[in-house]
């Protein structure tokens, strides 16, 4: 279990990392917290003829939040998105996700960018990403371009990034007034990849602005997104189940509605240890759940 | 006139048995300063890389090695005819097991490979990377055969013959019939049945396999720093198959990162790599990655079980009739053989209760799958889980409480001498007292109380007994008989230094379990010095007694009884000069914390030290023709009956989601019986970590295979064992049964933990989910599996 031979590369700026690419292309790998990559090389089912480590590359560090919007760079890692205040604030949901992933060890190393780039189907910041519509920033010798979440997950492993290009940072909108999240998932040990997961963010209360100022206690739930992980080949929308949600209160019916319209939604795959139908029935039981602790506020 | 020395070791001043005293290696090896095999380095040294089959049976057409011979770095080339010209077969059977066949195995694939992972060419280079780059130049042309993966099906005319000629794929059958089983059953008001599944696990051990062999042709030495739970049968094993003088080979295992059964068999990847130092006339080394630990160390249990209970309308229990079907690898390993497991599930299942009828039947099929043999607790989770699957299963149907049927059906604690329907002798067991200190450890009432508040609530939590008796510390009955070269026997060397302190070396090893500990208590307290006067060596088979060393919870037990034998001939020895130095008589004295004192009077009358330096260096003061004898050693075989059998009982409290199938754990209660109690601490621990490999049998570890004979889940992200964040607390309590056959009383404690735990959490589901109608009969009790017995999906 020897990693093949591989040059290393260990730049300080992004322009140096743009440059390596360019010259590189797809013969070079780039490597964060190496949490996926250096086991997938020491397999040799990766063996990447160069190897760019950007953990030097200070400026793609840190979390901001600037005029209603959360900037994470790529190089900020899981733990440190877990003890963040400003995160916190401005996109609960991420750190409702941070402690289910992976374990404390994982998480010092691991990066944000890493999980996003690497795309595994049943990692947790892809479907969070999903949920609040993030702007993944790519930049290239070419140039700089933006992708939203729901365009940069293509496949499992498979991304939108082209081999010359570098995730830097994530745009992410602040969570609004009256917005919850909610974050569930089922995995056979913890810290393992989600057998199941969802993630959610809407609005709770009634409607228009004037519903909002009353604060009436029949509250109903509006711009539902609901992403589920560990069920298909990438982050998959429940726009069906949200759309049976939507500007509804939460009773059993609703809530039954909407698990009805899972199947809609996706028909999960199987992985090594559970079923499509398993998957399926899971969905809705974490659905239910997530949806539960949303609504009653428990959420945020 | 001076009373006679004490009899027993027991009767000392200032005991440390019975005391939970730290473990004497705990500082070395938390400064790092262990030295386990995988730690070794030795000048000029290479290592070996392994080419494995991708196909569970293939037949080898070609193999072209020239450009994997000019990769760089690369020293040697060697493939299974190259090695077979070194190092002869082996055969993995024992005569007293009747019929018993398998063919003879190769370090490396000949002709056939027959598992996907069995090793097929060695590739040595200067860095392990190197090998492993030149293992992609090796062009090995195979012809796939079909592969036989179901047991079910590998006795059927239509199922290819692995090895032709065997005939057939049938490696061992057995049964075992006793009293009127037909009768039994007819006459019985009860029956209840089912058929359970245990899949294939293995032993993930920290450390992997590890040999660094090094052959000296000068002196036709070899020199193995091996990762061995049996240094002195893989001395044999080397000398025996690589043709050289038993005397010449020398296995070192110091320090050992796990073992469990695992690193006891005989494997073709050190062979090979003894083979190729020899070949070379170089250290060749070689570390198991964890992709080849799952593919080619031995993966245990598989078995298909159709077992059923006779019981009278009162809960007497009857009898019993039992099938067990299992799966081992194409080739029963050496020398243990692949058919133990099953011989122990047939004379277990209903162990613990007094029954006249008694059913047995086995099966051992070979099949394209990784080899199977003995792992931790052999056999004994398997048949306890079907045992009280069965034993709840009825009590329920009678409504009965799980206590009481067990109570009532319990080879009684005064019935012994007892003998069971299967042939096993017990001298002492203790199930009722066990039971009874069990039902007050765990509050039985009170979470009886508990799990039906919750229930209320639609909280399904439920509590699962699991009853075991245990095989242990065996004498050579289990291999010595069936010709394996495997001593039955332990022994123990002492040498007073001249500063007083003692040197000891025992044949019994050290895997983590404690045996330096144990054995330097028994010294101390039989020698009267402090444990910190005892210097342990062990895992050298050039250096130490010749013995068995550990396996079959035999470490505490026989290496217990051989120190303190070694430990009295030494101080006996010590006395008499002491005796002459103060002309008095050697029973009037005594060793008390390192001083020479009165028997009687307790009066210190001379250090240890100072018999060490008159001894040595001072013999002209002594008596004419007094010769200081102050090196002993002793060696002790079990007494008695075959096995010094143990039992205890555990309890499970699980809770079940049964939306999701997850079950949480909540606590884990072990009451064990392993005769006198040397270090509760260490007894503790055997059964904490015993009970957490338990825990992955019955809810997370199975090795699976695909239609083809592929492992799927060969890494540790998808091999699931329990991490810490699965397991509850565990909780033990100890009865004291010492074995009267030998001084001490120990008897073993190594395989508790996981002969019942898997029974029992499986009860505890299966009684958490009763309410709902549902039942779980195979292991892991994965979600899938509870969410389908609940009929959620």
């Amino acid at each position: 279990m020897k990693a093949a031979r591989f040059d290393y590369i260990r730049p300080r700026t992004v322009q140096e990392v743009l440059d390596h690419l360019a010259e590189h292309g797809d013969e070079a790998k780039v490597i964060a917290g190496g949490q996926s990559l250096v086991p997938t090389m020491n397999v040799r089912l990766a063996a990447p003829a160069v190897l760019i480590d950007i953990n030097h590359v200070e400026e793609l560090s840190g979390i901001e939040a600037d005029k209603g919007t959360l900037r994470i760079g790529a190089l900020t890692r899981h733990a440190e998105i877990a003890a963040s205040e400003t995160v916190a604030a401005h996109a609960p949901l991420l750190s409702m996700a941070a402690p289910w992933i992976a374990h404390e060890a994982i998480r010092n190393r691991g990066t944000f960018g890493g999980s996003l780039a690497t795309a595994d189907p049943a990692s947790e910041w892809p479907a969070c990403a999903t949920v609040l519509d993030a702007t993944i920033h790519l930049v290239s010798a070419r140039g700089t371009r933006q992708v939203a979440a729901g365009d940069f997950f293509q496949g499992v492993y498979e991304t939108a990034i082209e081999p010359d290009e570098l995730l830097t940072h994530v745009e992410i909108p602040a969570i609004g007034e009256g917005y919850r999240a909610g974050f569930s998932e089922f995995a056979r040990r913890k810290g393992d990849y989600a057998s199941v997961g969802v993630a959610v963010q809407g609005r709770v209360g009634a409607s228009g602005a004037i519903g909002r100022l009353l604060k009436r206690g029949e509250g109903r739930l509006h711009d539902l997104r609901i992403a589920f992980f560990g069920v298909a080949a990438r982050p998959m929308l429940a726009t069906a189940a949200a759309a049976a949600l939507e500007e509804q209160p939460l009773d059993e019916s609703t809530l039954k509605a909407a698990q009805e319209a899972l199947p809609t939604d996706f028909t999960p795959m199987e992985d090594l240890y559970m079923s499509s139908a398993a998957k399926a029935h899971l969905a809705r039981v974490l659905l239910g759940r997530v949806m539960t602790t949303l609504y009653h506020g428990e959420g945020r | 006139m001076s009373e006679k020395p004490p009899l027993s070791v027991l009767d000392r001043p200032n005991s440390y048995i019975g005391r939970s005293v730290p473990r004497p290696n705990a500082r070395r090896l938390l400064a790092g300063r262990g030295q386990y095999p995988t730690d070794m380095v030795l000048p000029r040294m290479v290592h070996v890389a392994f080419a494995r089959s991708p196909f569970a049976h293939a037949r080898i057409r070609s193999i072209d090695t020239e450009a994997a011979r000019a990769a760089p770095g690369v020293v040697a080339v060697a493939t299974g005819a190259d090695i077979a010209r070194l190092c002869k077969p082996w055969v993995g059977t024992l005569d007293h097991f009747a019929g018993m066949k398998s063919p003879p195995q190769y370090p490396l694939a000949m002709e056939k490979a027959t598992w996907q992972g069995e090793p097929v060419v060695a590739v040595v280079a200067e860095s392990r990377a190197e090998a492993e780059d030149a293992l992609e130049l090796l062009d090995i042309d195979y012809e796939e055969l079909t592969p036989v993966t179901d047991p079910e099906t590998a006795l059927d005319p239509a199922t290819p013959v692995i090895h032709e000629d065997l005939g057939d794929n049938l490696c061992f059958s057995s049964r075992v019939d006793a009293g009127d089983v037909d009768a039994a059953f007819a006459d019985a008001d009860l029956v209840v049945e089912e058929e359970f599944h245990f899949p294939r696990h293995t032993g993930v051990t920290l450390e992997p396999r590890v040999i660094t062999a090094d052959y000296d042709p000068s002196e036709e030495r070899l020199t193995a720093y091996h990762g061995s739970q049996t240094p002195y049968q893989m001395q044999d094993v080397y000398a025996r198959h690589l043709g050289l003088a038993e005397e010449n080979v020398r296995v070192l295992c110091k320090d050992l990162g796990g073992a469990f059964g695992i690193k006891l068999h005989v494997h073709g990847e050190e062979m090979t790599t003894c083979a190729l130092s020899m070949m070379l006339g170089r250290p060749v080394k070689w570390v198991a990655d964890r992709l080849e630990s799952f593919v080619s160390d031995i993966h245990a249990r598989d078995h298909r079980v159709r077992a059923r209970m006779a019981v009278t309308a009162e809960g007497r229990i009857v009898g019993f009739d039992v099938d067990d079907l299992t799966g081992v690898g194409p080739y029963s390993v050496f020398p243990r053989t692949s058919a133990v497991e099953g011989n122990q599930v047939i004379k277990l299942v209903g162990a613990p209760y007094a029954i006249e009828h008694y059913r047995a039947a086995l099966k051992v099929v070979l099949q394209n799958k990784n080899v199977m043999s003995q792992y931790r607790a052999v056999g004994h989770p398997i048949a306890f889980a079907v045992t009280e699957s069965l034993v709840d299963k009825a009590a329920a149907e009678l409504d009965m409480d799980p206590v009481a049927i067990r109570r009532a059906n319990y080879v009684p604690d005064d019935a012994y001498p007892y003998k069971t329907a299967s042939g096993m002798a017990y001298e002492q067991l203790s199930l009722q007292q066990s039971l009874d200190r069990l039902v007050e450890f765990i509050d039985y009432e009170g979470l009886r109380r508990e799990q039906a508040q919750l229930r209320e609530k639609g909280v399904y939590r439920g509590i699962g007994l699991g009853t075991f008796v245990e095989i242990t510390a065996p004498g050579a009955a289990f291999y010595g008989v069936g010709g394996a070269r495997i001593s039955a026997q332990d022994g123990c060397s002492m040498k007073l230094e001249p500063s007083g302190r003692v040197q000891l070396a025992i044949s019994i090893n050290e895997l983590g379990q404690g045996t330096e500990t144990i054995v330097a208590q028994v010294a101390a307290t039989e020698l009267g010095v402090s444990m910190e006067d005892i210097r342990v060596t062990t895992g050298d088979t050039g250096s130490t007694p010749y013995g068995g060393a550990a396996w079959a919870s035999r470490a505490a037990a026989i290496g217990s009884e051989a120190t303190v034998r070694a430990a009295r001939a030494l101080r006996e020895n010590i006395l008499e000069v002491a005796g002459a130095v103060l002309q008095e008589a050697p029973a009037d004295l005594d060793i008390r914390d390192g001083q020479i004192v009165g028997r009687e009077s307790g009066e210190e009358r001379l250090s240890v030290a100072e018999v060490g330096r008159v001894g040595y260096f001072r013999p002209d003061t002594l008596p004419p023709d007094f010769h200081p004898q102050l090196s002993v050693v002793r060696h002790y075989a079990p007494q008695g009956l075959p096995f010094a059998f143990t039992n205890g009982i555990h309890a499970s409290y699980v809770e079940v989601d049964v939306e999701t199938g997850g079950v949480t754990l909540l606590k884990h209660w072990v009451v064990e019986d392993c005769g006198r109690v040397l270090n509760p601490k260490l007894v503790e621990e055997q059964a904490r970590g015993g009970v957490a490999q338990g825990i992955g049998m019955a809810l997370f570890e199975e090795c699976l295979y695909s239609e083809e004979g592929q492992l799927t889940n060969a890494s540790l992200a998808d091999y699931l064992v329990p991490l810490s964040s699965e397991l509850p607390d565990i909780h033990v309590t100890h009865v004291e049964t010492p074995t009267q056959y030998s001084e001490i009383g120990a008897k073993g404690a190594g395989e508790a933990g996981t002969a019942a735990s898997p029974g029992a959490i499986m009860n505890a589901v299966n009684d958490a989910l009763r309410p709902l109608g549902a039942r779980v009969s195979a292991m892991p009790m994965t979600p899938e599996r509870i969410l389908t017995a609940l009929g959620r999906i």
